[in-house]
């Protein structure tokens, strides 16, 4: 992951779910593109088709709650979205997002300060800029960022099972 | 200084010393289940890994329960070709497929113990929470980690005490109890946090109500919901009381807030459309006419619910333009349903009764919606679409609203009735 990107806002309301981001009839759909074509379908039908890799998801509070599922996040990460901001994520789709290599940025003042379509830069552990406004963000802990940094926890855990032979 | 549950399940487990919120510990997890919805991606995540073997095989379980025996051709067999294929090259002795849902069977075959930790591919892993057991729900790929490492990276969670006092009038239960909790705290009220249960009606709560209150804990984002053990906890799970003891809430543990609850003067509650946290005594929405009703999954798919169903529908028949969908949990519920005459009641007053599967909780069969159809179900979830169309409605209550409900086509109060 670059250090510093720029990625196009995708705006995304509050409570988005595991079931509204890949829905559990999709969810089964053992390859990964067809199943993301099915990404946001019942919130928002155009995406899979309109997403571009570099964009970026911008949500409310509570993202990602719901299932265990981990094709929620890799339904979005298969359309080369790597970052979603997000007022709060649940806890297991954060777990997801990071092992599938995303970067995952939790703010309150973000969502509030930006609209679909708008350009948002990323510095990673540092701050995000928006329509020229700056906002701080808080430092990853350095074994998450470390998976981010491998590209996944697939990577990483052949690293680490490599190293400890 | 004492120690919430939860702290004192992953002190237990990790051999730290002093932990607080927010530390991130290496934890050794007791016990590991997949279910059939991940089998493909968990093998091809291993291959991806390039990992042959589990590290501790004899502490991991495959239940294939969500796509049993199938919804669709397509995709399915291979997810139950892939369990099996698991659990022979990985040495996966504990094999269970279409004996019931995962979350019942880890409790009810004792897999998942108080003093515990597990791990498992599905949300409402927080059930066994009931007997404080640290259980938490991860994805497919970290699964594959964990089984190839014997580890998992966990941050201890801050902590909510939940008193609940008082006693249940009659027709009112432990479901109702979380409902009210849920409407309150809301979907995220306890995101990353360890939600923990005290208090006289907590006491008086059989396992089963307990398992179907740390199931929903899940639905305010919780990472755990966890009950003091005490004889009962012991009794189920045939353990001597004082091994089990020190599964105690310390008086002086720091809480990030304590939150009341008195259940005397609870009405039965419903989560409405569309949000589980979207809730209401039941006096909002009475009369609500129903096209059908669900009872089972593994929040509220054990014996004593079957029991509270069929006394409600015994020598009864359901509303006319209604369909009465019912799923005992496991088999062994299965069988005691029918020992005790309960599966006859339900066929004789016009419901249908299915094998011991996760079904339509899970949008899978039986039972889908179409277009402004209103179900009424006893699962854990209300979702958009998740039991039908997008179109389709979802109500969430207690068995005792939902067999009352189906007499009579619309929704009922058990309490009145």
């Amino acid at each position: 992951m670059e250090k510093k990107f720029s990625g196009k806002v995708w705006k995304l309301p509050d409570d988005v779910d595991t079931d509204t981001i890949i829905a559990g009839r999709h969810g089964v759909i053992l390859d990964k593109k067809e199943m993301g074509s099915h990404c946001l379908e019942t919130l928002r039908p155009e995406f899979a088709s309109e997403v571009k890799p570099g964009d970026i998801l911008v949500a409310g509070k509570n993202f990602g709650c719901g299932s265990s599922r981990e094709m929620a996040a890799e339904a979005i990460n298969v359309h080369g979205v790597e970052c979603i901001v997000a007022k709060s994520f649940a806890r297991i789709f954060f777990r997801n997002a990071i092992n599938n290599g995303m970067l995952l940025i939790e703010s309150e003042e973000i969502p509030e300060s930006c609209e679909e379509g708008d350009i948002l830069t990323v510095e990673v552990n540092q701050k995000v800029t928006v329509n020229g406004k700056g906002f701080e963000i808080s430092k990853l802990p350095d074994n998450l960022f470390a998976i981010i940094q491998d590209g996944g926890l697939v990577k990483n855990t052949i690293k680490r099972i490599q190293n400890s032979k | 200084m004492g120690s919430t549950l939860a702290e004192k399940l992953l002190i237990h487990n990790t051999g730290e010393k002093n932990i607080k919120p927010g530390d991130i510990v290496i934890a050794y997890p007791d016990r590991y289940m997949i279910h059939d919805i991940y089998t493909s991606f968990l093998k091809r995540a291993l291959k991806d890994m390039g990992v042959t073997k589990a590290l501790h095989p004899e502490k991991a379980v495959i239940v294939l329960d969500h796509l049993m025996p199938t919804n669709q051709a397509a995709t399915d067999p291979e997810h139950f070709r892939d369990g099996i294929e698991l659990s022979e090259k990985l040495n996966i002795q504990n094999l269970h497929k279409g004996e019931g849902i995962s979350h019942s069977l880890m409790h009810e075959l004792r897999y998942a113990k108080p003093g515990n930790v597990v791990v498992a591919t599905d949300s409402h892993t927080t059930t066994y929470g009931g007997a404080a057991c640290f259980c938490t729900g991860i994805g497919h790929t970290e699964m594959a980690a964990a089984l190839a490492t014997g580890e998992i990276w966990l941050k201890v969670p801050s902590a909510i005490k939940i008193v609940i006092d008082g006693e249940f009038k009659n027709g009112v239960s432990a479901k109702d109890i979380i409902l009210r909790i849920l409407g309150d705290i809301k979907s995220d009220g306890g995101q990353y946090k360890s939600l923990e249960f005290t208090g006289s009606a907590v006491k008086s709560m059989s396992m089963n109500q307990r398992f179907t209150i740390a199931n929903m804990s899940l639905e305010a984002g919780a990472k755990c919901g966890l009950f003091e053990v005490d004889e009962k906890t012991a009794d189920y799970y045939d353990m001597d009381y004082h091994e089990i003891s020190w599964l105690k809430i310390d008086e002086d543990a720091q809480y990030e807030k304590v939150l009341h609850y008195n259940v005397s003067e609870l009405e039965p509650q419903l989560s409405c459309p569309q949000g589980v946290d979207n809730v209401h005594g039941i006096s909002a929405v009475e009369g609500t006419k129903l096209n059908e009703v669900y009872i089972g999954s593994c929040t509220n798919g054990s014996i004593e619910d079957m029991a509270v169903a069929a006394e409600i529908l015994k020598g009864k028949k359901i509303a006319k333009y209604l369909k009465l969908v019912i799923i005992p949990a496991t088999n062994h519920v299965f069988k005691e349903s029918m020992r005790l005459g309960y599966i006859k009641t339900f066929i004789d007053a016009g419901g249908m009764v299915s094998h011991p599967c996760c079904g339509l909780c899970c949008g899978q069969p039986y039972g889908l919606l179409s277009d402004g159809e209103v179900v009424l179900g006893t699962n854990n979830r209300n979702f958009i679409g998740r039991m039908g169309t997008k179109k389709s409605l979802i109500y969430l209550s207690s068995p005792a609203v939902a067999a009352t409900s189906a007499l009579a086509g619309v929704i009922t109060n058990p309490v009145t009735q």
